[in-house]
């Protein structure tokens, strides 16, 4: 064990590998340094569990419907008590992890690149691929998140991948902003010059130097706004145009449950307390892993 | 044979016009310093031979060849630059290697270990750099990694825009020998800035002196130790740096 | 009187994965208004001494000392709030990279006119007129042009006269420069060095200065006093211009290392660190 910390550590590594690696611990040791940042990580890291390990986590069907046991209060039987249609709530919140899970890695997978590579591409050339890339951007992130993905899901239609769909678009306009801003403040660099002046391409240059200097910004923007979009999911889900009944998706949950906040608590407060939960679990993470790699201290590391 | 020629060189970023008709001969092999003025246009020149200041008339050439206004991969083999700030001109993500790299899979150029090893020994530096990322090396230690990557191409020209003004003076020596070293090895043609005349002193064998966007003066590295300067500007800047000395 | 400023035994770590790191070690001194000169080489803690009397030494780095008084105010004591409210009017810092230190996507004369807001109010036509002043008292011979510049389109040297012109605004107590002048010519150098010089003299209450440096020369003809720091300790302290009779072989090996204007040697001695080093 520690052998391979010292590898880890070592001054001067042997290989690129080793170099990476070693980046890579000094940083994860730098963010367990952080308590909410790790408490933050083992939030996300339960939720990824929890999704990967539903069949065997859940104790019962979340969709079998058990009218003879409609509204019960939780108990030995049913940890988090039953919903209007008798469904065990405890193991709807856990199969609800999944398709949160799914919910906020499409986004990142959709939303993330797809800004990267507008914001880059209109920082580095700037001129009128700047203006009508961020002109478009702008657009955009004037409207409200929420309405525009109203809209947009109103127009594709409700339902889950729609709803993913349409976060997405609201999404990129952000990312689309941090990665020109961190591009501009780059691109003069000398650094950049001395590759242009070994003769590299545009393209090299934008993906081979600039774009990986946006990435950790990118990376902590995206955590802090998972937050927002597992809300604006739930949200859909809240309004009905989300996923659709019967799939167990905690927005929906809270939305059925509405009804009987006064008398039966547990069904809009357990997958409330959810979304709560995760969402805190992505802003804390998001919050140490901006310090961690802020790009002014980063060079630290 | 002159290695670098500059003739009647107007340089302007927009419509600002930064120098004014400087004319230049460097002949193969020599070492030139460009001292004068902050904000003289000195940086500026190098710039425009590099191409990364396009906006410029006259005359550019490279061994007899005129320099087009861009960036062309058979120039960057010819004639590479070094830049002031060493914290500045290494890419704060990418280790040793890989920066040294980036040269030779851009030009397709084999044979890249050995490549790599070869330069870091020819500036001394030890093998167990290789792997570092630039954080973790002091500051002379990355100005040598900007000097070996500007030596991967195996270029005949190096510009040298104050290449030891941001270094302490002990490894400001160590710079200034390795590029004496490496000039009589390599025989590197140098055009060189900087506000120091001692390091001018040192290590070239002609100074230009700019002000405002021109030459006031060119004359040889003896006349500079002679103090024979003839235009009153340059007698200025000698005069200071001769007081400072004792 | 009270000094302007007091340390005794600053010390400044940093915890590595191997075990912490202290880069400034038991460092005392006391400045009065006066010129005081930093020099050392590269990594000798010269810019964490001084960022640690602002307490700007960026976590996980830690400052501790016995004593850290400016001006008869405890800084250890003091709260972040309260030191912001310090740093912008009393104490002014000339960062060592200017690239780093100006936003690089603000034109100059937004950045000082903003500077000079926080500092006073004044009507909007007075603060060009100001910013342009500005940029003349350090020599620059285009203050309209070079307003409009972003820090990336100024010379190296013009970064660093904006930086010492915004850094001046406030009048303050003390000034920290931090390597403010490497990128300048030396004609233009003695001219922002007599602006520093004004306010270190200026009648009634007159401005201490430390100034970190490298050039050695420049700081033993510029300064009332000198010390020498060597791993994160000082190993010698003089008066300016007593120092090249230094003795200690740390100081005479810098010393050594410096070319000279008519240099007749073909190499150039480095520091030979094994004939002092104690450790
Ligand atoms: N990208 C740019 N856009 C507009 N003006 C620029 C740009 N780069 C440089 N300039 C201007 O060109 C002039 C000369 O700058 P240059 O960097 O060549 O000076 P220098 O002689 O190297 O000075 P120093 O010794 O301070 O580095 C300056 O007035 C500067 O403002
Ligand atoms: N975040 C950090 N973690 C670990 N060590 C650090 C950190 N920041 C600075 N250091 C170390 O502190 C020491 C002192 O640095 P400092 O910047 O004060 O040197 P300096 O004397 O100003 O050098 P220079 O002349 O190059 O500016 C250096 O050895 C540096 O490696
Ligand atoms: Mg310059
Ligand atoms: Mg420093």
């Amino acid at each position: 064990m520690t052998t391979l910390r010292d590898w880890l550590i070592d001054d001067s590594p042997a290989s690129p590998m080793q170099a990476r690696l070693g980046r890579f611990y000094r940083i994860f040791g730098a963010l367990m340094h952080n308590p909410l940042a790790v408490v933050g990580a083992i939030i996300i890291l339960v939720l990824v569990l929890t999704a990967l390990f539903a069949p065997w986590i859940a104790t019962h069907d979340p969709l079998r419907q058990a009218l003879g046991e409609r509204l019960l209060p939780p108990s030995a039987a049913h940890w988090m008590g039953t919903d209007e249609l008798g469904r065990d709530i405890w193991s709807r919140v856990v199969y609800g992890a999944r398709i949160t899970l799914a919910i906020v890695t499409l986004v990142a997978v959709l939303a993330a690149p797809a800004g990267l590579v507008i914001g880059v591409a209109a920082g580095y050339f700037g001129g009128w691929v700047d203006r009508i890339l961020m002109g478009i951007t702008d657009i955009f992130l004037s409207l409200p998140k929420l309405i525009l993905a109203l809209a947009f899901v109103a127009a594709l239609g409700p339902g889950i991948e729609n709803a993913i769909i349409a976060i997405a678009i609201t999404s990129w306009p952000g990312y689309a902003r941090v990665a020109r801003a961190e591009t501009l403040t780059f691109k003069n660099s000398e650094f950049i010059s001395a590759v242009r002046l070994l003769g590299a391409s545009s393209l090299r240059v934008n993906l081979g130097h600039v774009l990986p200097l946006c990435t950790s910004s990118m990376i902590v923007r995206v955590t802090l706004d998972m937050a927002g979009i597992i809300l604006t999911a739930a949200g859909l889900g809240f309004i009905g145009l989300g996923a659709q009944p019967p799939l167990p998706e905690w927005g929906a949950m809270i939305s059925r449950g509405r009804s009987f906040i006064l008398d039966q608590w547990w069904v809009a407060t357990m997958p409330g307390f959810a979304i709560i939960l995760v969402s805190l679990g992505f802003c804390f993470l998001g919050d140490g892993l901006r310090d961690v790699l802020d790009p002014k201290s980063g060079e630290q590391r | 044979m002159t290695a670098l020629s500059l003739k009647n060189l107007d340089i302007s970023y927009g419509d600002v016009q930064i120098t004014h008709d400087v004319n230049l001969e460097i002949a193969d092999g020599e070492s030139f310093a460009l001292v004068g003025e902050s904000g003289s246009g000195k940086s500026t020149v190098l710039k425009a031979i590099a191409g990364l200041a396009p906006e410029w008339t006259g005359e550019i050439n490279v061994f007899g060849k005129p320099r087009s206004h861009g960036i062309e991969r058979a120039f960057s083999r010819q004639c590479q630059m070094v830049f002031q700030d060493p914290y500045g001109s290494l890419h704060p993500r990418k280790t040793v290697d890989a920066t040294l790299g980036e040269a030779l899979t851009i030009h397709g150029i084999g044979d890249r270990s050995a490549r790599i090893e070869e330069v870091m020994a020819s500036v001394g530096l030890d093998r167990k750099f290789r792997f570092r990322f630039p954080h973790q090396l002091s500051g002379g230690q990355r100005q040598r990694v900007a000097i070996a990557r500007a030596l991967m191409l195996k270029p005949k020209v190096l510009l040298l825009d104050e290449p030891t003004s941001a270094l302490d003076v002990s490894v400001q020596a160590e710079i200034l020998n390795l590029l004496k070293r490496l000039r009589q090895e390599q025989n590197l043609t140098f055009l060189m800035v900087t506000h120091n005349l001692p390091v001018v002193s040192f290590l070239c064998d002609r100074l230009a002196v700019m002000r405002q966007g021109r030459i006031v003066e060119v004359a040889d590295v003896a006349d500079l130790k002679r103090g024979d300067l003839k235009d009153p500007y340059s007698r200025e800047l000698m005069h200071i740096s001769a007081a400072h000395a004792n | 009187m009270n000094p302007l400023l007091e340390i005794e035994n600053l010390r400044v770590t940093f915890p590595t994965p191997r075990g912490d790191l202290e880069v400034v070690r038991g460092l005392s001194f006391t400045l009065g208004r006066e010129r005081l000169g930093i020099v050392g080489e590269s990594g000798s803690g010269k810019s964490m001494t001084g960022r640690s009397i602002l307490k700007l030494v960026r976590a996980p780095g830690r400052v501790t000392a016995d004593r850290l008084t400016f001006d008869g105010i405890d800084l250890l004591t003091r709260s972040e709030r309260q030191m912001r409210a310090i740093r912008g009017a009393r104490i002014s810092m000339v960062m060592q990279d200017p690239k780093f230190s100006l936003n690089p996507v603000m034109t100059i004369g937004e950045q000082i006119a903003e500077a000079l807001l926080t500092h006073q109010r004044l009507p909007r036509r007075e603060v060009n007129n100001r910013v342009f002043t500005m940029l003349e008292s350090v020599r620059i011979a285009d203050p309209e042009r070079v307003a409009k510049l972003y820090p990336h389109e100024v010379s190296g040297g013009m970064g660093q006269r904006v930086m010492i012109a915004m850094m001046l605004i406030p009048e303050p107590d003390l000034l920290i420069a931090d390597e403010p002048t490497s990128a300048l010519d030396v004609s233009v150098q003695a001219q922002v060095l007599d602006i520093i010089d004004e306010l270190v003299k200026r009648k009634g209450k007159g401005m201490g200065l430390i100034f970190i440096s490298h050039d050695l020369n420049l700081v033993s003809s510029y300064c009332d006093r000198i010390l020498v720091m060597n791993t994160g300790e000082v190993v010698e302290e003089c008066k300016a211009g007593e120092l090249m009779n230094a003795t200690h072989p740390y100081t005479r090996g810098l010393i050594a290392s410096i070319p000279r204007l008519d240099e007749t040697r073909n190499e150039l001695p480095v520091l030979d660190r094994s004939a002092w080093a104690t450790k």
